[in-house]
């Protein structure tokens, strides 16, 4: 790791070129300790990549105000939690479906055992005079007008038979 | 004697139940789609007069029948005519193919709102690729919602025949989504209850089309429903309501969509507009501030005069916002539905709660109507003796749950959309079209019209209206007519079918042809539920020759 110390405080050589109608600037690095060379440009690049940051902020602006041609900004990931929410709450809505389920059949098989049993004591005790809805060939009664004649619907296939004869 | 029939509680709860099965998604994303296409409100006129003229009178048809036989699709059609089981058996296969591919709806569905519990929205932004110093490449080239509908929710492959695997996720939710219609199903009845353009012919047919499917005619589900009705039900009032609630939420739906479709469209807009304006300046080193929105068009031909080689270089990826394209950009299905307004949502303030609210509504909306579905599928079961004394009522609903979740994993694999879209357009279209055509003319000329009257006067008292008689005998029976020759047509000069796959290099939707095996598959949707109609008429005539036979032979 390579950690860089702005020790140089000195601004030299602040000189005019190029002029674009955008706030824009070229600068060069030099280390005096080293002869007053200037440091390679990939190392300058790595630099301003590590310390994005305090460089938008010395200027208050952010990665979207300030750019740095060639050198693409480092973008923060969105914060994942460990377990994804979605399973969490998939979790929680499946449990509740299916202790719903498992309480509707189970009522369900208790409904019918006792229903059994009602049934067959009342079988032995007195004759079945529920009220039930009478059919008449798959159609109820209610439903049928029985003062108008109509075609019964079973006798009426067979009807061919008879016309043969 | 017969054990009495289940009933619903009170009135109330039968037209809550057929509400709910008739307002479905097509509510929300294909009725705003279609007045978009054929100008707006104007498109009111051929809808209303499609409903006055089609949907109420075949709605009213389907409940009377299923009031009077008291008996789910094959059974009420068996008792009109022994040849016209086929006509049920139809409804209940038809009703099958839907429940397979509509559930997946709601497993998406229940995938967005499980999502909707964070902050950012997940489809808010792009995720980031490997390096970190950009986001996703495909994201980039599309927005980060479509990004999240094709990859992250279907991870969509680029073509039908890819099929890829099965996604377990969706899969998850998948079998989440049925296990919800069981919990509702399980109890029967009792739970289900506790939903100038004017010239072109093509708006017409689009009303006749929209009103029909929207109404669910032709499934078996209304006969179901009203088949758990008292006889002395008013099905005729029932009938008026639920179709004129279902055209009004249809509007309101509409509303709703297209001031969604304004806000996303003035966002993209703006969005675009500030994209190429960040470019220009990049390109130019231009001043900030040099380049508004108001002198973007001077400053462009100035930049074009001025600097034509670099302007030339950069003029592809120039686009021309315009806000007419972008409300143009007209979306139907899915892709409104989960792509439009998820887009419109991440912009809101709290988006987490619109997104649960839109996401909750988007699932009871398909799960009401799910249940008229399955309903469709169960009461013809349950009604005959054959299965209903050997099982259950809870082991029935739940192999026939089981076995459209095990079909439906087909539809969560990598190539399921295509699949999906395939059902969607082909299982339920022309089948249906011919299923409530037969109804009819079985109802008005091979049971008779006149009949049919005194059973309704028995069962509420009141003469049938002459509007009822003549639409069921004559403009009904037309319209669907001519839909069914017009959609034939369609389908024979079309020629080869196609499809919309997603091009991830590109990060749009691309054209192509179906392969053979998806056309034969489509082929054999159509084919398996229309010929169950002269098949049942022939296995009855048989088995009656062979009766007819036996009989004389003995005697």
């Amino acid at each position: 790791m390579i950690i860089f110390v702005f020790t140089v405080c000195r601004i030299s050589n602040v000189l005019l070129c190029n002029v674009t109608d955008r706030v824009s600037f070229w600068f060069v690095v030099t280390d005096s300790s080293k002869n007053v060379t200037t440091v390679p440009g990939s190392e300058v690049e790595a630099a301003i990549r590590m310390n994005r940051n305090r460089i938008n902020s010395a200027f208050l602006l952010s990665d979207k105000t300030l750019q740095f041609v060639k050198i693409t900004s480092t973008l923060s990931p969105p914060v994942e939690p460990s377990t994804p929410v979605w399973l969490i709450v998939f979790g929680v809505v499946l449990c509740l479906i299916l202790a719903g389920i498992v309480f509707l059949v189970v009522a369900g098989i208790h409904q019918r055992k006792k229903k059994n049993k009602k049934s067959t004591e009342r079988e032995n005790i007195e004759e079945k005079c529920e009220v039930t809805i009478t059919v008449e060939n798959g159609i109820p009664c209610e439903a049928l007008d029985l003062k108008a004649g109509h075609i019964n619907g079973v006798f009426a296939a067979d009807d061919e038979r008879f016309t043969s004869l | 004697m017969e054990k009495s029939r289940p009933l619903w509680d009170n009135p109330l709860q039968f037209v809550f139940a057929c509400i709910s099965y008739a307002v479905g998604l097509g509510n929300v994303w294909r009725f705003p789609y279609l007045c978009q296409m054929y100008g707006g409100g104007g498109f009111l006129i051929p809808y209303f007069i499609m409903l006055m003229a089609e949907g109420m009178p075949l709605l009213y048809l389907e409940l009377a029948v299923g009031q009077r036989m008291r008996q789910g699709s094959i059974g009420a059609w068996k008792t009109i005519s022994p040849y016209l089981c086929g006509v049920g058996i139809a409804s209940v296969v038809v009703s099958f193919f839907l429940s397979m591919y509509y559930n997946v709806i709601n497993a998406w569905a229940f995938w967005y709102l499980f999502h909707s519990f964070q902050d950012p929205l997940p489809w808010a932004t792009c995720p980031l690729n490997h390096n970190r110093t950009g986001y996703e490449e495909e994201c980039e080239k599309t927005s980060s919602t479509q990004y999240f509908w094709y990859r992250q929710t279907l991870n969509i492959s680029p073509s039908l025949e890819a099929s890829g695997s099965v996604q377990w996720e969706q899969a998850l939710c998948l079998t989440l989504a049925w296990l919800v219609v069981y919990l509702c199903i399980l109890r029967g009845t009792a739970s289900t209850g506790k939903l100038e353009q004017l010239a072109n012919p093509k708006a017409w047919i689009s009303a006749a089309t929209q009103i029909f499917f929207s109404l669910g005619l032709g499934f078996g589900s209304l006969i179901a429903f009203a088949s758990y009705n008292e006889p002395s039900n008013n099905c005729e009032r029932h009938a008026i309501i639920v179709s004129l609630i279902n055209s009004t939420t249809s509007i309101f739906a509409s509303i709703v969509t297209f001031s969604i479709y304004g806000f996303k469209a003035t966002f993209n807009y703006e969005s675009c507009l500030n994209k190429v304006i960040l470019l220009l300046l990049n390109t130019f080193d231009l001043e900030e501030g040099s380049l508004t929105v108001d002198n973007l068009s001077e400053m462009k031909d100035y930049l074009m005069a001025t600097h034509p080689q670099e302007y030339a270089q950069l003029s592809p990826q120039l686009k021309n916002c315009s806000l007419e394209a972008e409300l143009d950009t007209a979306v139907q299905g899915t892709g409104l539905a989960f792509i439009v307004y998820s887009e419109a949502i991440k912009n809101m303030e709290v988006p987490q709660l619109y997104s649960v609210l839109y996401f909750a509504m988007l699932l009871m909306l398909g799960i009401g109507s799910m249940l008229g579905n399955t309903a469709a599928i169960l009461t013809p079961l349950t009604d005959s003796r054959a299965i209903a004394t050997r099982f259950p009522k809870e082991v029935i609903s739940g192999a026939v749950c089981f076995i459209n979740c095990v079909i439906g994993l087909i539809f969560t694999m990598e190539a399921g959309n295509y699949w999906f879209d395939i059902f969607n357009d082909y299982a339920a279209t022309l089948s249906l079209l011919l299923i409530v055509l037969v109804e009819t003319i079985a109802v008005c000329y091979i049971y008779g019209i006149r009949r049919f009257e005194k059973d309704l006067y028995t069962m509420i008292g009141r003469k049938l209206n002459w509007y009822w008689k003549l639409m069921w005998a004559f403009a009904s029976p037309l319209l669907i007519i001519s839909l069914f020759i017009f959609y034939l047509t369609d389908y024979i000069l079309t020629g080869t079918l196609q499809y919309q796959a997603w091009d991830a290099t590109k990060g749009q939707l691309v054209t192509k042809d179906y392969p053979g095996y998806a056309l034969a598959m489509i082929g054999l949707l159509v084919a398996s539920s229309i010929m169950c109609i002269p098949l049942g008429a022939l296995v009855t005539f048989i088995r009656k020759r062979l009766k007819r036979e036996s009989v004389s032979t003995t005697a």
